[in-house]
């Protein structure tokens, strides 16, 4: 282990957090190899990999030409050699050329081998809205890869999480695709880098972001800190806020024993909500905690629509306004 | 193993200095009366492109992606097409929509963020911006494809083109319209404006061929033009466009250029290039060589190219203007157009979102928003 890890506390981005955790598994492991558009001399449109390719070079930090397929298809072929390469999807939007390569080969290819093939590939996508960028550049596709078994699916909410989890994403031996709210980058936090990867909470696990007796709204990537800002607002209940953390595969233990407590649940996201994540997780939690709800389960969510041009944007995604809505519509019942 | 290629010969009919140059295969004729009027439609969208990018910086654009240094490209291969002939561009390419009459407030409201389209692409022989690289070329292929099972070739007939960058030919979607095209021998040209950067990513990371070397291994031509020569961009469009025409298939186009700015208004280039490359294509400038053309053979007066500064000064105030005026799409909108057909849970979602909003009503100007 190198210098990174001295005790040391340091005010961190989100950004900064994946940076420095990208940073951190590149020196503990030389098989660790960046690659994508953008991420080399310029360090990726966010910035993410800053750094990287002066202090690593050209061979591990790699430059790729303008194809996502290619992308993903040549980062399966590194992986089957050993390495573990983490692969920048530049926007959400520019994921889908590399779908076949993604949905056909990287999901299945363990089960086919028999689990003699391992397949240690992170994709990285910064996703969802709030920016006002322009087409192809705002949109929440986790619940297509959430639907694709062989796959895990992960989003962070904060700093802490994002140096923790792209390590732990990096050393799963699955492919692992590794969500970032693009528009919580610039949100900071304390992040303790001293400690070891394995004391951190398990990249699987859901967390209680804020503790209530009331209502559970469960949030994750973007909306937990519109989830965090509602239950601040609503002062005449006790919300307790659940950051999923995994979004495939889901921790229902953690979900559900909030649920136990709470007897209501809104489960809030950027995405369209039909077919969406809300829906597996409802589905779910009536099954596991039917006697315990006082209520529906309510999603909040994306309409079922294109993302709009940025100028509806905020009529798109649901804000503090929208969830508080849903909150009020659980305790009607 | 190493492969050495001759320097590519570069089809050039006006020089950086201003002369005009003979080749034999691309003849072209044009009256000064025409050499002005290219000269013009270049001045002008380099005047679009500018307030647009000022009109990013105070806000007024989300984004912007600059043609600066593209002109001659655009102009030179917008002016090739002919009114039947229809182009798919990329989202760069504000030149070719000034050729097909696209009214500079919808490139304005695209990247304002008040539409993701902006115009009928039947009006103007002129598809919608395609940001996600590469996918346009598929559908120029198949549209020509159409074009020939409609039996509209000829002399008279269908041409289709489509543009794209450097960075796109490392697409597979571009390299399966290159062989879709060729295996159906369809009226196509592929013009790729090669501005030497994919954002931070020079030439040499797409491509260790010559761009326009590519279309032999597909089994068409491909030739290489300087892209910053309009008149060489429109002679060697117009033949491409005539063979697609008269049935004798598709031909790739690499408009040898440079991108005078950053990537988008959100690039910063200073990061990953260097300034002498930029004063190196800047002695190229396609505006400049053709003002020195027109002035040195008297092809146009003071007076001429005072008016087009007049112009041009009119333009950007409209253009200033027209994009503050451009209003805010209404938020049940979002529900529009998603189906051809009504559709119940949209419906649904649209009603409910309307009962939503009223309920804000009274509440406070703006609904707690």
């Amino acid at each position: 282990m190198s210098g990174t890890t001295s005790a040391n506390a340091a005010k961190l981005t989100i950004g900064k957090a994946v940076n420095a955790g990208l940073r951190r598994a590149m020196e503990a492991d030389p098989k660790v190899i960046i690659m994508g558009e953008d991420v080399g001399r310029l360090g990726g449109v966010f910035r993410v990999t800053d750094g990287l390719y002066k202090d690593f070079g050209a061979d591990r930090v790699i430059d790729t030409p303008l194809a996502e397929s290619g992308i993903v298809g040549t980062a399966i072929g590194l992986a089957m050699r050993g390495y573990r390469p983490v692969c920048e999807i530049q926007f959400d939007g520019f994921f889908f050329p590399a779908a076949n390569q993604t949905f056909t080969q990287l999901a299945k290819m363990r089960a086919r081998s028999g689990g003699r093939l391992r397949l240690p590939v992170v994709l990285r996508i910064p996703y969802g809205g709030g920016i006002g960028a322009v087409e192809h550049h705002s949109e929440s596709p986790e619940a297509y890869f959430a639907h694709t078994p062989g796959l895990r699916v992960v989003t962070v909410a904060n700093p802490v999480d994002s140096y923790w989890m792209i390590q732990q994403a990096i050393a799963s031996d699955d492919p692992v695709v590794f969500f970032e709210p693009k528009r919580r980058y610039y949100e900071k936090a304390e992040v303790d880098t001293s400690a070891p990867l394995e004391a951190a909470t398990p990249m699987g696990a859901a967390r209680v972001a804020r503790a209530g007796t009331d209502l559970t709204l469960l949030a994750y990537g973007p909306m937990v800190k519109t989830a965090l800002q509602a239950a601040e607002a609503d002062t005449d209940h006790s919300i307790e806020v659940v950051d999923l953390r995994s979004i495939s595969p889901v921790d229902f233990a953690t979900v559900c024993a909030s649920v136990r407590r709470t007897g209501r649940l809104v489960v809030a996201h950027e995405a369209p909500l039909s077919s969406g994540l809300g829906a597996e997780i409802a589905a779910r939690v009536t099954e596991d905690c039917f006697y315990a709800l006082e209520a529906p389960v309510i999603r909040v969510g994306g309409f079922d629509t294109p993302y709009p041009p940025s100028r509806l944007e905020e009529h798109y995604l649901p804000d503090l306004d929208r969830v508080l809505d849903g909150v009020d519509r659980a305790f009607a019942y | 193993m190493s492969v050495t290629h001759e320097e590519p010969e570069l089809i050039q009919l006006l020089t950086p200095e201003g002369e005009l140059v003979e080749h034999p295969d691309y003849p072209l004729d044009l009256s000064a009366e025409e050499l002005r009027g290219m000269y013009r439609d270049l001045v002008l969208v380099r005047r679009i492109d500018t307030e647009a990018v000022a009109l990013q910086r105070v806000g007024e654009l989300g984004l912007w992606a600059s043609l600066l240094g593209q002109e001659a490209a655009q102009i030179g291969s917008g002016r090739a097409l002919r009114p039947q002939d229809m182009a798919f561009p990329s989202y760069r390419d504000h030149g070719v929509a000034w050729c097909r009459g696209v009214d500079h407030k919808a490139l304005l409201g695209l990247y304002r963020g008040v539409t993701n389209g902006g115009w009928d692409p039947a009006d103007h022989g002129f598809h919608l911006y395609t940001i996600v690289i590469g996918s346009q070329a598929l559908h120029a292929a198949g549209y020509a494809m159409g074009v020939q099972r409609d039996g509209a070739l000829g002399d008279d007939g269908t041409a289709v083109i489509t543009y794209f960058g450097d960075g796109a030919t490392s697409q597979g979607d571009t390299n399966e319209a290159f062989n879709f095209a060729a295996v159906n021998n369809a009226p196509v040209v592929f013009f790729c404006q090669n501005n030497q950067w994919a954002i931070s990513e020079p030439m040499e990371r797409q491509s260790r061929v010559p761009i326009y070397q590519r279309a032999a291994g597909f089994g068409f031509p491909g030739i290489r033009v300087d892209g910053n020569d309009v008149l060489a961009c429109l002679a060697v469009t117009r033949a491409a466009l005539q063979n697609a025409r008269e049935g004798q298939g598709p031909t790739l186009i690499e408009a040898f250029t440079y991108r005078m700015g950053a990537h988008t208004t959100n690039d910063d280039p200073t990061r990953y290039r260097v300034s002498a490359e930029l004063e190196e294509w800047r002695r190229k400038d396609p505006i400049a060589r053709l003002h020195s053309h027109l002035s040195r053979t008297g092809r146009a007066d003071d007076a001429f190219f005072a008016a087009v500064e007049a112009e041009a000064e009119e333009l950007g105030e409209r253009v200033r203007a027209d994009c503050r005026a451009l209003p805010d799409p209404e938020p049940l909108d979002l529900f529009d157009n998603v189906y051809a057909d009504p559709h119940v849970r949209l419906e649904e979602q649209r009603a409910g979102y309307a009962d939503y909003l009223a309920s804000f009503d009274g509440v406070g100007a703006e609904g707690g928003r």
